[in-house]
Formats: C-alpha cells, sequence, structure tokens
C-alpha cells in the first residue's frame, strides 16, 4: 500500500515533516550534543547510525547537526541505515525521500522519521 | 525546450553543413562545426593517433581555433553558453571520426559543466573567462594508485596552511591516471576535505598549470583509446582555498558530474558505433552493386547492428531529457532513482557499443577483420572495449543493485 506512488508522494511537496522538526525544547541523552525534540526518535537513530551507517566515528559523540557526510556516511552506507530507520520505526521512506538531504544529519533524519510517522497516521 | 525530442531529427547525418572555412562566428552550430572536423581532421588522424598512441593534436588545435572547447562556458563569462544536448552532440560527431578525440574532449567537457554548475566566487569565475579566452584544456586527476577505479575514495587529502595573503592549500596525489595530463592547462583534483576527514569526504579541488607540477610515474599503452595518453603521474600542487569547489564531491558528483560523464561518454561511444555502421553499410552496398539484385547473406547483421544503434540513441536522449527535468532540482539530481537511471545508462551504452561493432564486423566479414581496406573495424572494437572498464561495469551493478534494496515505485508515464 504505501508502495503506491500515486497521490500521497507523487507531486505534492510534502512540507509536513520539515516543519515538524521546530517544535520541542532541547533534551539530553547525557551526552555533550543536546538531543532534539525527541530524544527516543533521537536515540532510536543513533543506535541504527551506529549499526548500520558504517561512520568512521562514534555515532553517540555526533552533534544532531553534524554532517553525517563528514563523518564518512556513503551512499552505500544511507541505504544501510535507510533499512535501520525502516525497520526501528516501522515506516517506509518514500521516493521522495531517497536523496543525500534526507540523511544529512541526525536531526534531517528525525524530521524526515517524524514525518513519516505522523503523515503515516493521518 | 526540449532538446533531446530536437535530437532525434538532428542526429541524422544527413544535415551536416560544414561553415565554410573562414566564416564560423562564434555561434554557430557547435554540432555542425563537430561534425566537419571530426569528418574531416579527426578521422584523417584517427589511425596515425592510434598506432602511435599519441595525442589527437591536430583535431584539439581545431577545435581551440573554433572555440569549441568553451562553448559550455556561460555567454557572460566569453563562453559559447551551449547545451549539454549540444556537446553531447558534438562528443559524438568527433567520436566518427576519431574516439580518442570524441573521449578527450568529452572528458574536457565534464570537468567544464562541474566548474559551470558549481564554481560560482571570483577565482572560478575568473578561470572560466580564461578557459574561453584562451581554449584552455581539462583534465581530471580521480584515480589514485591507493583506491584505483574508486574514485569515491581518496588517500590523498588538503592541507591547508594559513598565509599572510589569504589561507592556502597543498595536495599531492598519485594519481595512476591524469589522461591527457601533459596537454592539460587546468586540472581537477578529487582529495580529502582534511587530513582528518574519512576516505569518502571528498571535495574538488582545481588546480592551474601554474599551480601544479606532474611527474610521470606509467605510460598508457593501451589496447584502445591510445590517443587518450591516459599515463599516471605524480602530481603536487598549492593554491588559495578559493581554487577548491565548495559543494561536497558526493553531492557534486550527484549532481554534476555522474550525469554528464555517463551523458558525454556515451555519446562518444555511440559515434564509434554509428562509424561502424557507416563502414558496414558502405561493405553492403559495394558487395550488393557487384552482384545487382541480391541481398548479401550478411546484411541481416547490418540489420542488426543498425537496431542495436537505435538502442543506444534511445537511452542517451531519454537520459539527457532526464537531466534536463532534473536540472535546478538538488533533490531530484541526488536521488537514487536519477543515480540508477544514470548508472543503468553507462552500462547498457557500454556493451550496446561492443555489441554494434561486433554486429558491424560480422557484417564486413574479412573485409572488416583486415586493417588495410576502406571498411576495417579493428580500431573501433579495441576502442569500443574499453567503455565497459572505464568505471568497469561490473562495480556500477554492484553499486546499483545496493540502491535497489530501497528503490520504490517512480511517478513518471512510464513508470
Amino acid at each position: 500500500m504505501p508502495q503506491d506512488a500515486s497521490p500521497p508522494y507523487a507531486n505534492s511537496s510534502r512540507e509536513g515533516f520539515q516543519a515538524a522538526g521546530a517544535a520541542g525544547a532541547a533534551g539530553g541523552l547525557g551526552r555533550p550534543p543536546a538531543g532534539g525534540a525527541d530524544d527516543e526518535t533521537v536515540a532510536g537513530i543513533r543506535s541504527v547510525l551506529a549499526e548500520c551507517g558504517g561512520l568512521a566515528v562514534d555515532a553517540g559523540t555526533l552533534a544532531i547537526d553534524d554532517d553525517l557526510y563528514a563523518a564518512g556516511l556513503t551512499s552505500h552506507g544511507c541505504v544501510g541505515l535507510m533499512l535501520g530507520l525502516e525497520e526501528q520505526f516501522d515506516v517506509e521512506f518514500p521516493e521522495k525521500l531517497l536523496n543525500r538531504r534526507t540523511f544529512e544529519s541526525i536531526a534531517a533524519i528525525r524530521d524526515a522519521v517524524r514525518g513519516l510517522i505522523d503523515g503515516g497516521e493521518a | 525546450m526540449n532538446a533531446a525530442l530536437a535530437g532525434l531529427a538532428e542526429l541524422t547525418p544527413a544535415l551536416a553543413q560544414a561553415p565554410a572555412p573562414g566564416q564560423a562566428p562564434a555561434q554557430t552550430n557547435v554540432v555542425a562545426r563537430a561534425r566537419s572536423i571530426g569528418a574531416e581532421i579527426a578521422a584523417r588522424h584517427a589511425a596515425d593517433v592510434d598506432r602511435d598512441g599519441r595525442f589527437p593534436s591536430e583535431a584539439f588545435d581545431t577545435l581551440r581555433a573554433e572555440k569549441l572547447l568553451g562553448v559550455m562556458i556561460p555567454v557572460e563569462l566569453g563562453g559559447g553558453g551551449a547545451s549539454l544536448f549540444d556537446v553531447a552532440a558534438a562528443c559524438h560527431a568527433l567520436a566518427r571520426g576519431c574516439a580518442a578525440t570524441g573521449m578527450i574532449y568529452a572528458m574536457h567537457q565534464i570537468q567544464i559543466a562541474c566548474l559551470v554548475n558549481h564554481g560560482d566566487n571570483g577565482w572560478h569565475r575568473g578561470l572560466m573567462e580564461r578557459i574561453a579566452a584562451g581554449q584552455l584544456l581539462l583534465g581530471s586527476a580521480t584515480t589514485e594508485a591507493e583506491t584505483g577505479g574508486d574514485i569515491r575514495n581518496s588517500v590523498c587529502a588538503v592541507k591547508s596552511t594559513p598565509g599572510a595573503e589569504g589561507d592556502r592549500f597543498t595536495l599531492a596525489k598519485n594519481a595512476s591516471v591524469i589522461s591527457y595530463g601533459d596537454q592539460s592547462d587546468v586540472i581537477l583534483v578529487t582529495a580529502r576535505r582534511n587530513p582528518d576527514a574519512p576516505s569518502s569526504d571528498q571535495v574538488l579541488v582545481v588546480v592551474t598549470k601554474d599551480d601544479y607540477r606532474l611527474e610521470k610515474t606509467s605510460r598508457w599503452d593501451a589496447m584502445g583509446m591510445r590517443g587518450t595518453c591516459s599515463d599516471g603521474y605524480r602530481l603536487e600542487a598549492a593554491g588559495v582555498i578559493d581554487q577548491i569547489l565548495p559543494l561536497s564531491y558526493a553531492d557534486l558528483s550527484a549532481r554534476t558530474m555522474l550525469p554528464v560523464t555517463h551523458i558525454l561518454w556515451s555519446s562518444t561511444w555511440l559515434g564509434i558505433a554509428a562509424d561502424a555502421v557507416s563502414r558496414a553499410r558502405a561493405y553492403v552496398r559495394s558487395e550488393a552493386k557487384r552482384k545487382p539484385g541480391t541481398t548479401p547473406a550478411s546484411a541481416v547483421r547490418l540489420a542488426e547492428a543498425t537496431a542495436k544503434l537505435q538502442q543506444m540513441k534511445a537511452v542517451i536522449l531519454a537520459a539527457i531529457r532526464q537531466y534536463e527535468l532534473a536540472c535546478g532540482s538538488p533533490e531530484r539530481l541526488t536521488s537514487l532513482s536519477f543515480a540508477t537511471a544514470m548508472g543503468t545508462l553507462k552500462v547498457t551504452t557500454s556493451e550496446l557499443v561492443r555489441e554494434v561493432v561486433e554486429a558491424a564486423i560480422r557484417t564486413c566479414g574479412l573485409a572488416g577483420y583486415r586493417n588495410d581496406t576502406p571498411y576495417s573495424l579493428g580500431r573501433h572494437l579495441r576502442d569500443a572495449h574499453s567503455a565497459a572498464l572505464m568505471i568497469g561495469n561490473d562495480r556500477i551493478m554492484s553499486h546499483i543493485s545496493t540502491q535497489l534494496l530501497v528503490q520504490r515505485d517512480g511517478s513518471g508515464a512510464f513508470e
């Protein structure tokens, strides 16, 4: 069903998930880089990153706005990361989100995941 | 405007109207001028360039004189403002005469496209003006001895050094291939962003002849594409930080280098295939004339070659169209489906060019096999074999198969 490329994902510019990330105060994971609005989402992303991202650094040390490509994420790594995120959050990334921007930082991934969770429930 | 569809009509060879000598105003048809250089100059020296493995200097002297090296640079910087379609058609036209000439022209224009699309500071704009004014030749140093064909990883790194008059950098690379390095005036070099960056965090550094020193480490003596002079070098360069293109190489590659490379390479291979089919057609015609009323048995191979040539043309035009549609949208250009489309373009055309040439050889029989007839196809076959190896098809297919793990259906008319 979510594979269907017609209405929700086709031509509409789904900006919902972009705005969603703005809400909420800084949280904390007990690590120096302060977490985003949703600690749980960010923690989940960090664990997937550590497991599937193939990064050159420890995912736990990254700030949420750090450039993941500068941390060693490759296009190959993105694929594993995306599969891991789909598993972790029970979502499916539509064609429209399969680009470098979506995975450029923990914050960007969080926004995308949130948009998918919210969009999926709507 | 849809250049790719217009191209269906444009690619027919009948339209070749070469400009009269001496009157070639800067903006006259790029394709027509490339066609006449390909047919009259590149073709005349192709056998010699191939035999001696030397740079096709006659063709490039003429391309310079005709200002065809700067055609893709924007008009306001002194260039011709030509479209990618025009340049693709020029690669095709040059390669019909001499594959090495077409390939060098393609590689040069790939670097130009990176500069045009991603070099927006004063230094880069100044360089583009110099390229247009002086018709400079651009080369690239992406392969490295330590990483081989895996151009998306670098060992060498940019080292920045704070200086009195702005930040400077130094860069040393063991480049196992720099095609036509001896003839290049400017080289675009991939390197890690800094000495601490992971191997995949690369930038593209633009260095001019004044900034670099080359020491030759190997000579190019290959089966085909011999005129590309793809020698190995140790490159040492220094310059100002502004010379580094600001976008990460991964992004720049997805948006420009990858699509433009595969489109222009494929167009070059199409030129090889088209010339092979021309020779096969001429052979069949001469045979038919000797025995009027009968179609030579091997003509069926000509039909096969022609069908495959048509497939090549179609996938190239479709890819140019896809690129035109995605241009201006970083999201589309960096999407997995676009990367897959460009990768499969390369794999498809690189296999087809060899198949077309082989069918043309079967058509011509021993006349095509021999090296001393008007139908000789040995050089075409040797040149065509490089196509599947330049960024190996197996590597590309393995990347694509990984990408397919996450791909979804598209939303276009045929998806």
